[in-house]
């Protein structure tokens, strides 16, 4: 096996009386295109936030403890170069208030501070990359003013400019057209065989899923599976993973 | 009114306006952008509880208010990363507080009141050598941390993004709060404690309806916010009016033609 890019150690996250997470062991090989699928509420976005390096405190509003340890190639999340790691948050998060255009939106991604006006040098390097998710002609326009589709594209835009070794998307598809997500997954796949980048994305469309990703990870709280598509997509597991009305009232799920 | 501008206390009073307005404006367009308007309005309130008990306490009221309004803005950011309550029902507590403890304070405080309603109403007579000493040090301490501007808008674009990079954003949070607190009393005088929140929050909000960037809105926020205090002050001056809802009402007027103007 190859060098790892994500690796965990019984790992867990709880949220006052609610466990989160728990007992998540994962070794994810670098350069792989893993499909996060699990039900609502099955701990994806927080799993991936872990991984960002975010303080517990940050999780979530309200108390929240982290047990055992996460590893981005080989490091603490927290102690890796912030460069390394692009990040593209649910677009419902996305706040369309802000007076921004486009091409801020990516240079902010590139100096993590947010440009109080732009050189020609960060300017090529944004409009490099807006081009790169066939979003060049967008550049100039205002947040308020982008469709969600186009609103993805730039945040996506956002997250490769930094060329990072691993790319985390939280429901990249979603609010997005067939045509959209097609798109989706051709940049993304386009820029992992440029850069051979690791690449972690929640999705609620197993099919699409199946097609591009390299691996599966079925979370439920814990990991149901972490395999190729074909395996970790079999009946059994996805039963597993989203039970059915008997099942779901096991667990105790305080929220 | 070149002799009105020989007059000590209104060269202090125009100081003061002008330095107030360009840093309240300033601080303005985190507060409209990261919807804390209503913070303005309870540290207001601190404030009002912090003027009672330096007056009770017969010292320099900017003196006490300072510190006063400081804790009560971390105490509010605290109570908010620490407790899942909202933003508004954690203010709303601390608004109650401050109020309840001024007018206790008020009233244990024998004799004659008129003093009072200046730091209420604000009055341009009244902005003492002390006074004007603090909003230049707090101006000078705005300027120095200019640089930190890219990264408090970046925290108030999108929260998630800048902690995943590793930006200090919870220490943002409370220094932010703890200036906002300080440039709060220190408008007392000039708006008084009734329109401060407006104070803060309207030259902002009108250039954010002008300014497709966060960069030109930051700008225009504290050109307005310097103008309308200094064309406010002159008016109230001439019309004998007070000086706080001169300026409030001008940038009311701004804000209305903004709203005409605005490219959607």
């Amino acid at each position: 096996m190859g060098a790892l890019a994500v690796q965990t150690y019984d790992l867990g996250v709880r949220f006052g009386d609610f466990q989160a997470l728990y007992g998540i062991n994962l070794e994810i090989p670098q350069g792989s295109f893993v499909a996060i699928v699990g039900p609502n509420g099955a701990g994806k976005s927080t799993l991936l936030k872990v991984l960002l390096g975010l303080d517990p405190g940050n999780l979530r509003d309200g108390e929240a403890r982290l047990v055992g340890r996460a590893e981005v190639f080989g490091q603490a999340p927290k102690a890796l170069p912030a460069s390394w790691v692009g990040y593209v948050p649910q677009v419902k998060s996305f706040d369309r208030s802000f007076p921004a255009l486009a091409l801020e939106v990516v240079v902010s991604g590139l100096r993590r501070a947010w440009p109080f006006s732009i050189g020609p040098r960060e300017r090529e390097v944004a409009l490099a990359a807006l081009a790169q998710v066939g979003a060049a002609h967008l550049a100039e326009r205002p947040l308020g003013r982008l469709s969600g589709g186009e609103l993805q594209r730039v945040y996506l835009a956002r997250s490769l400019v930094r060329q990072p070794k691993l790319l985390m998307l939280d429901e990249p598809a979603t609010g997005v057209d067939v045509v959209g997500e097609a798109d989706l997954y051709r940049h993304l796949e386009a820029y992992q065989r440029q850069s051979g980048a690791t690449i972690l994305m929640i999705t609620h469309d197993w099919e699409a899923a199946s097609h591009h990703a390299s691996h599966v990870l079925l979370l439920n709280r814990t990991v149901i599976a972490f395999d190729p598509p074909g395996l970790a997509l079999r009946h059994e597991c996805l039963s597993r993973a989203f039970g059915h009305v008997g099942h779901a009232h096991d667990a105790p799920v305080i929220r | 009114m070149l002799e009105a501008l020989q007059l000590p206390f209104i060269q202090r009073a125009l100081i003061a306006g002008v330095l107030v307005g360009a840093i309240a404006s300033y601080l303005g367009v985190f507060i409209v952008q990261r919807r804390l308007s209503f913070l303005g309005d309870g540290l207001a309130h601190a404030a009002f509880a912090g003027v009672a008990l330096g007056l009770l306490l017969g010292t320099q009221p900017v003196y006490v208010a300072v510190p006063f309004a400081v804790a009560v803005a971390l105490a509010i950011t605290w109570v908010r990363e620490r407790t899942s309550l909202g933003e508004d029902t954690t203010i709303g507590v601390f608004f109650a507080f401050s109020v309840a403890l001024g007018v206790l304070l008020m009233s244990m405080r024998q004799g004659y009141t008129a003093d009072a309603l200046s730091y209420i109403f604000g009055s341009i007579l009244t902005v003492t050598w002390p006074d004007l000493w603090a909003v230049v040090l707090l101006g000078v301490l705005m300027f120095l941390l200019l640089p930190l501007w890219g990264r408090w808008a970046y925290a108030t674009f999108e929260r998630e993004l800048a902690l995943a990079d590793r930006l200090p954003v919870l220490r943002q949070d409370y220094l932010l709060a703890a200036l906002i607190a300080v440039v709060t009393v220190m408008s007392v005088k000039v708006v008084g404690i009734v329109l401060i929140a407006a104070f803060l929050v309207i030259p902002a909000a009108t250039s954010r309806m002008l300014s497709p960037t966060f960069a030109r809105m930051t700008l225009w926020a504290v050109l307005i916010g310097v103008m309308t205090s200094l064309l406010g002050l002159f008016l109230s001056y001439y019309l004998d009016t007070p000086s706080g809802a001169t300026i409030v009402l001008i940038q009311v007027a701004l804000f209305l033609l903004a709203l005409l103007l605005r490219q959607k």
